[in-house]
């Protein structure tokens, strides 16, 4: 069986030419060029437009405002971090963005398991695709449009309230407005109102990590336990949150996070306290005051920092 | 049946159980109308090709899958609908289950921790039952720094905590390396004689079922082909299907039979019942023979394999020990002359 002898370039061991070949196998042995070639350009987008700006934030919030001139001084002081924990008025603010905040990542967590669980574990594969579209389309919408259509759901003479007064619940309506602080004239101008938008707007944020995680719970170790003689809520509590937590974690960083630095919503729908969104457009803007503007930016970024290491410190982590 | 205790109390019976899945072209019979009864204490094994039913039938002794049609009894109590936390049976998983977030001493414990037990008892029941499985000093590890034989003694012994009526065993071994699988065969065999515990054990590895099984049920399609002691099996296979599975004998259906051994009947002959001489040889007499053209020789160590074309049609294989080898030279498309005792062929059904 003497195969005709063919040229020596057909051979299989003869090293192909060309430029890009070239330039492929040199990075190919090159490993650690290689890698700097691919981090370079997003470490570079990393440290001048995020870090870089962070820090000029953080400059702009230690200089303070000449209250004659209005001119900004730029000598380091604490007086604007002073001023902004001391004066009741600016913690309160801090205080009514917090509860909101805490409040729209509880319930969020308590709708968003729920849905998540049902995509992933019970959901036929047509089923579940629906879903996945039902959470991610509405994010494809314009945040304004979405927002004011809240208003219009929630208005006196809204969807809402007409749908109250059709089921002949008019009184229970009333009733929930009556409630102190978060009641109102009528939802959209109650704190009420504002919750359930900032709800509406995050939970897809919530939902999408949580399924993720869920989708990685291999449903052997569920039937394992069942095996074992867990009932369906002793699972839920000692196998299936455990290995959700990392989801629930980082699902609530965005809702807690998003929820700390909104503006617009608290301008658009609710009662008219102001939020620590509001106050940075505020102070930078109508007011001119960066420095306090600056100061009040750092408390959401403090905040999420506070809540991670909590999170770390209840295991959340522990999982991943 | 207030008790159920009456008579004749197996650990596991089927009556007609069926389950099937998806609906329409798409269904699935994955179990047909399966009848059978495994005694207390018996270490009773499934065998099959893969989608034959027995994982599926396995996971309705556990509650995994609930019968669509038929029922499922434990000790003589109808458990058809009873949830998986209401039986007294425990599962060893094909990937173990373990659960990642707790170490192995908390896998251990895992069930007591369910049905209540204090803390300081369920730990000193898990430390007895890792003794047990020769796992002491492993106790604070996380399953994730185990090793696949490691972990397959963790989840034997979370199983085994519970003290179930039934083991039940999804091709525990099938991860592991063939050393390690033989070492563990003989170990879970001297185990279940030691607890005197009932196990179920399904598997596709004929060689396994054989030698662990007191008996062993072959599934083919949904449906129980054979269900015998494990050397019946081996000696006396009934279906064509079981002559193949069990064993992989040359199986003659048919016309061919009458052809080659003059037989009505189809019949099976294992490969190690097969000689194999040239055709010049001189055959013994009495033995049944068919002439043929070698199509391949594998050589295995102690023996080789042949496979041999016969003029009649089928295609047989010889088994040869190292001790007999033939006057053919091993190559393909040699003439050779197949012969094998009259004794040796099974009828089949």
């Amino acid at each position: 069986m003497s195969a005709p002898s063919r040229p020596a370039t057909e051979g299989f061991l003869v090293p192909p030419t060309g430029v890009l070949r070239s330039a492929a196998t040199f990075l190919y042995r090159r490993r650690t060029f290689y890698l700097l070639l691919l981090l370079v350009p997003p470490l570079l987008w990393l440290t001048t437009a995020y870090l870089a700006t962070l820090l000029a934030l953080l400059t702009q919030s230690i200089y303070s405002i000449d209250e004659f001139t209005a001119q900004i001084v730029r000598t380091p002081t604490l007086a604007t971090y002073k001023q902004l924990l001391t004066q009741p008025a600016n913690l309160d603010i801090v205080l009514r963005t917090l509860t909101m905040a805490v409040c729209v990542t509880l319930a969020a967590a308590f709708i968003a398991f729920p849905i998540a669980n049902y995509m992933v574990r019970y959901a036929s594969p047509r089923t579940k695709a629906v879903f996945y579209v039902a959470v991610l389309v509405p994010m494809w919408t314009s945040y304004l449009v979405k927002v004011y259509a809240w208003r219009l759901i929630l208005a006196k003479e809204g969807i809402l309230s007409w749908l109250f007064q059709a089921a002949g619940a008019q009184g229970v309506l009333d009733a929930i407005l009556q409630i102190p602080a978060i009641g109102g004239p009528s939802l959209a101008s109650s704190y009420i109102g504002m919750f359930i938008v900032f709800v509406y707007m995050w939970l897809p944020y919530m939902i999408l990590p949580i399924a993720a995680s869920l989708e990685r719970v291999p449903g052997s170790l569920i039937q394992a336990s069942a095996d074992l003689g867990a009932h369906p809520g002793q699972t839920l509590r000692s196998v299936i949150l455990p290995l959700v937590m990392p989801g629930l974690a980082a699902g609530s960083v965005f809702t807690f996070s998003l929820t700390l630095g909104d503006y617009i919503i608290p301008s658009i729908v609710g009662a008219p306290g102001y939020f620590i969104g509001m106050m940075v457009y505020q102070q930078q803007g109508t007011s001119g005051n960066i420095p306090l503007a600056a100061a009040f930016s750092v408390i959401p970024i403090v905040l999420i920092a506070i809540y991670l290491a909590l999170v770390k410190r209840l295991g959340a982590f522990d999982a991943m | 049946m207030a008790d159920g205790k009456q008579g004749s109390a197996y650990a596991v019976e089927f009556k007609e159980v069926a389950r099937t899945f998806g609906t329409g072209s798409a269904l699935v019979r994955a179990v047909d109308r399966v009848s059978l009864s495994i005694q207390p204490g018996e270490f009773f094994a499934m065998l099959g090709p893969s989608g034959s039913g027995k994982t599926t039938c396995l996971r309705l002794i556990a509650g995994f899958e609930l019968p669509d049609d038929g029922h499922v009894l434990l000790e003589g109590r109808d458990v058809s609908n009873v949830p998986p936390y209401e039986r007294n049976v425990n599962t060893v998983f094909q990937d173990y289950a373990l659960f990642p977030h707790m170490t192995v001493l908390e896998n251990v414990a895992y069930g007591p921790r369910m049905r209540g037990v204090s803390s300081a008892e369920r730990f000193a029941r898990a430390r007895e039952m890792l003794d047990l499985v020769k796992l002491r000093g492993f106790e604070d590890r996380p399953p994730a720094q185990l090793s696949g034989g490691q972990k397959q003694r963790v989840a034997l012994a979370r199983a085994l905590i519970n003290q179930p009526k039934v083991l039940l065993l999804d091709e525990p071994l099938g991860a592991l390396d063939l050393k390690l699988r033989e070492e563990m065969q003989i170990e879970l065999r001297n185990l279940q004689r030691r607890l005197g515990i009932t196990f179920v054990y399904v598997t596709h590895d004929q060689g396994e079922a054989l030698s662990m099984a007191d008996r062993v049920a072959v599934f083919n399609n949904g449906r129980i082909e054979q269900l015998s002691p494990a050397r019946e099996l081996y000696a006396k296979p009934r279906t064509p299907f079981v002559a193949r599975f069990v064993g992989g004998a040359n199986v003659v259906e048919g016309e061919a039979a009458q052809r080659i051994a003059g037989l009505s009947q189809s019949f099976a002959v294992r490969p190690e019942s097969v000689q194999l001489f040239s055709t010049v040889d001189d055959v013994p007499a009495g033995l049944a023979t068919a002439d043929g053209t070698v199509l391949d020789v594998q050589f295995h160590g102690a023996t080789s394999r042949w496979q041999v074309k016969l003029d009649a049609g089928d295609t047989f294989t010889a088994t040869l020990n190292a001790g007999h080898m033939p006057r053919v030279a091993e190559s393909p498309g040699e003439r050779v002359r197949l012969a094998w005792e009259r004794g040796a062929m099974v009828i089949l059904a």
